[in-house]
Parts: structure tokens; C-alpha cells; sequence
């Protein structure tokens, strides 16, 4: 068993008309036994960048407390929030750092809207080759049936509302067919003006 | 000089004239061997990949009206939910219940197999067969099979002459008889709830709902257990299904989500 899927996670991000949602499901286990049903998975770096982080939640946490001390860091030197694909670079680097002896056991999604509001979304590999993508990102143990789900839902140029049922049944439907993630859903979405953010009720086996 | 390898080939070439007709004839028919130093653990890897092994949870027990059997209904192939919606309890016959785990031909063949001879056992000597001789049968022959890779672990329950019955047994070979048993990989929960809430004297309603919670907090927490927990009761008139409830549904029955009320709300400020 791969240690990717040790703890088991669904990740997954679209992109809307001037907007962008990210989604995850909450589950945290060890192999098949469910230890925790209200785990987050997606982080906000600043109002308009977030980033979940698939794969062994330890990797997760510690990379996420060092991408928001490096964030901090450029906030004051520069005095301004990173644009989402200078943080994909950031991201990258810091994963590829540890290409040679042992890398973070994660597959980022970072999703953001950049200079006017344009949305930014991509996924990489535990060490750092970006995959930018026009409508939408998938990681985790669930990314098969996450891929099928959004492949036949996704419609290009969605408002914020059809945008998060869209995000929500996909993956919802998704994490059913999946027994290492699901226990419910966390649900961003994020327009140039405010982030909703909504907690789904789901299948709880 | 060329080598002479005919002694290197296999018999019946030897002997065979090259027609292609008799020659195929009188080879011993063989298949082809894997490529590997490792023969053995070969064909358990092989075995494996071809078996959809369920995550499962299934118990029984038994109480002063009869013999309750539950299960769940998921069955998936490593991470990959196949379905939710198998019917793990086996009915025998009228007055027989097995439940199912493991490899999930295995057991419904044999289950199958073991009402045929309980069927035929019950022509030949006029009377129902007892829950000891049926599980005794099927433990028999699951034994003269061990070692070969068959995966059945499952519970007999049933009412016969002496009353209720419930026997566990197993591929290795083992026949345990018992009041209370849970197999699968979600079991150790199940018998969390089942052991905490078991008394001999509960009613069939409250037997029912002892099963129904131990099947659905097993489903919670084990991620190979899910779908629909089935509820059957065997009592001196034979068996009846009591229930079949979505564990989706269930949860949030066990659980209602309280809507959280706004502690404090916004306003507009009112002019300086």
C-alpha cells in the first residue's frame, strides 16, 4: 500500500466565471480505520490563494506551517500578497528540494484569482512538477472517480452558485465509490468580493 | 558439428510423428509456467488479484427469543468500493442463516452447496438437519480443502430441535459454537457495541436494535464497511428480515445535525 493512500484524502478544485471553488472531503485514518471526520485539508494562505494539500496528513501540516512562514516572510519584505502562480512557484521549489532524499508524500492543489481577478488553478507531484489546468484539478485517493465525476459535470464559465453545487455532487458522488476518504465535505467558494465557505453533510461510511 | 538436444525436449514429442493432428492428441495437455523464481508466492499474488476480498463487518448472537444475524452490504476491491449493495446474509434454507466474508464466490458457492446437502439430508431422514450437523458438513469440507486458498469466514445460525444455534467457521478449519460472534474486517468495532449492550434476556425489538448499531458504528469507523445494514431474526417459526437501513440515512438518525444559531449578527452603523 502506497503511503500516499495512508491516510486517504479527496481533493478538488474548478474554475468559474471570475471565480474559483476548492473542495475536500474530511476524513482522516489510518488505512481503512476512520480516526477523525472534521480534518481540514484546505488552508488559506491570504482572501484570494488557498491550497489543499492530498496525500500523508503529517507531510501535509508541515508543509503547509512552512509555505505560510515563507508567505509571511514575502509579505514583509514586499509589502503586498504573493500572486497565486508566484506561490505555485514557491510551492514547486520547496517540494523539489527535497527531490533526492525523500520528498513530502503530498499532491498539492493551489487555486487563486490573480491580477484582475483572473482564477488561477493547478496540482503538482510530491516533488513539484506543475500541472496548470483551464477548468479544473483533482488529487488523492478519490482522483479516479474525482476525474470521471468532473470530466461529465464541469461546465465552462459558471456563477458562484452553480459553481458550488457542481463541486459538491462531484464530490460527493465521487468519495462514494472510495473507501479511504468521504465522512463529509469542506467547501470554498471564492469570488473577487468574499469567500463562502460551507461545511457538506455526506455518507458517513 | 551440431548438438544432438532431442533428450532435452519433452517426451511426447519423441515418440509423435510430426502430424500436427495426432501430435496435439497425444500431448499430456499443460498450461504455460510463470516467468518467476518464486513460484508459490506467485500464485498466492495471482489468487489475490483475482479474488474481490471484502472489507466486511457480519455478526450474530444469540438471546432468549432466537438468534439475531446482521450485516453490511459494501464490497470493495483494495480502495475501490464495487458495491454497496450485496446481500451477505445467506438463506439456507427456512430455518438457516450463514453470513458472509471473505472471498465472496467462495462463500456463496459453499452456502449454496451446504443447502443442497441439507436439502437432501432432510429427504433421507424425514427431519430438518440440526445447525451442529449442517455447520459440522460445511466445516468438513472446507477443511479437506485448507491450504488451497479458499477465503470463507461465516456464521451458521438457525433454530432447530434443540432450540437456536450459532456456529462459527472458517477456512483454516475452525468450527467454534458460541452466543456471540462477530467476522470481518470491521468486526472488532461491531463487537465493541455488541458486547457493551448484550444481555440474554433482551426482547427481539431490542436485540434488533443492538445489531442495527453495532453493524452501523462498525460501518463508521471501518472504511471497508457501508451500504445498507440488514437485520434477520431466527426464532422457532424460521427466519424473517426485520430491516434493511441505509447507514447514510442512519447516521444522521443516530446523530441529527442541529442547525448552529448566529451568536451575533452584523449591523449598519446608525449615522455618527
Amino acid at each position: 500500500m502506497s503511503i500516499f493512500e495512508y491516510n486517504g484524502s479527496a481533493l478538488v478544485a474548478m474554475v468559474g466565471k471570475n471565480c474559483f471553488a476548492i473542495a475536500s472531503d474530511r476524513r482522516l485514518g489510518v488505512q481503512l480505520q476512520t480516526i477523525a471526520t472534521d480534518f481540514q485539508r484546505i488552508s488559506k494562505i491570504h482572501d484570494k490563494l488557498f491550497i489543499g494539500l492530498s496525500g500523508l496528513a503529517t507531510d501535509a501540516q508541515t508543509l503547509y506551517q512552512r509555505l505560510v512562514f515563507r508567505h509571511k516572510l514575502y509579505q514583509l519584505r514586499e509589502e503586498r500578497d504573493m500572486k497565486p502562480e508566484t506561490f505555485a512557484s514557491l510551492v514547486s521549489a520547496i517540494l523539489y528540494e527535497k527531490r533526492q532524499f525523500g520528498p513530502y508524500f503530498c499532491q498539492p492543489v493551489i487555486a487563486g484569482l490573480g491580477d484582475d481577478d483572473k482564477p488561477f488553478i493547478c496540482t503538482m507531484d510530491s516533488i513539484g512538477a506543475k500541472e496548470l489546468a483551464k477548468d479544473f484539478v483533482v488529487a488523492g485517493t478519490a482522483s479516479e472517480s474525482l476525474y470521471g465525476a468532473c470530466e461529465s459535470m464541469f461546465k465552462p464559465d459558471m456563477e458562484p452558485e452553480e459553481l458550488f453545487e457542481t463541486i459538491s455532487q462531484a464530490l460527493l458522488s465521487s468519495v462514494d465509490r472510495d473507501c479511504l476518504s468521504g465522512w463529509g465535505g469542506h467547501v470554498y467558494v471564492v469570488t473577487p468580493i468574499e469567500v463562502k465557505e460551507r461545511i457538506l453533510k455526506g455518507r458517513m461510511d | 558439428m551440431k548438438l544432438d538436444t532431442t533428450g532435452l525436449e519433452s517426451f511426447p514429442t519423441l515418440l509423435a510423428p510430426q502430424n500436427d493432428v495426432v501430435g496435439d492428441l497425444s500431448a499430456a495437455p499443460s498450461f504455460d509456467l510463470p516467468n518467476s523464481n518464486d513460484f508459490d508466492g506467485f500464485l498466492k499474488e495471482a489468487i489475490q488479484m483475482v479474488k474481490p476480498a471484502k472489507g466486511t463487518t457480519t455478526l450474530a448472537f444469540i438471546f432468549k427469543e432466537g438468534v439475531m444475524v446482521a450485516a453490511d452490504s459494501r464490497a470493495s476491491m483494495g480502495g475501490y468500493i464495487s458495491s454497496q449493495s450485496v446481500k451477505k446474509i445467506i438463506e439456507i434454507n427456512p430455518y438457516m442463516l450463514g453470513t458472509m466474508a471473505g472471498g465472496a464466490a467462495d462463500c456463496q458457492f459453499w452456502h449454496r452447496n451446504l443447502g443442497i446437502k441439507c436439502r437432501l439430508h432432510e429427504l433421507a431422514n424425514k427431519r430438518r438437519i440440526s445447525v451442529t450437523g449442517a455447520s459440522k458438513l460445511l466445516a468438513n469440507i472446507l477443511y479437506s480443502y485448507r491450504g488451497m486458498g479458499l477465503s470463507v469466514g461465516t456464521m451458521i445460525a438457525g433454530w432447530d430441535e434443540t432450540g437456536p444455534g450459532l456456529y462459527y467457521v472458517d477456512s483454516e478449519g475452525g468450527r467454534l459454537k458460541g452466543t456471540r460472534f462477530s467476522v470481518g474486517s470491521g468486526s472488532p468495532y461491531a463487537y465493541g457495541v455488541l458486547d457493551s449492550g448484550y444481555r440474554y434476556d433482551l426482547s427481539v425489538e431490542e436485540a434488533a436494535e443492538l445489531a442495527r448499531r453495532a453493524i452501523y458504528h462498525a460501518t463508521f469507523r471501518d472504511g471497508a464497511s457501508g451500504g445498507v445494514a440488514s437485520v434477520y431474526y431466527v426464532g422457532p417459526n424460521g427466519w424473517k428480515k426485520l430491516s434493511g437501513d441505509d447507514v447514510g440515512e442512519l447516521h444522521y438518525h443516530y446523530y441529527p445535525v442541529t442547525p448552529s444559531t448566529v451568536e451575533q449578527e452584523m449591523v449598519e452603523a446608525t449615522g455618527a
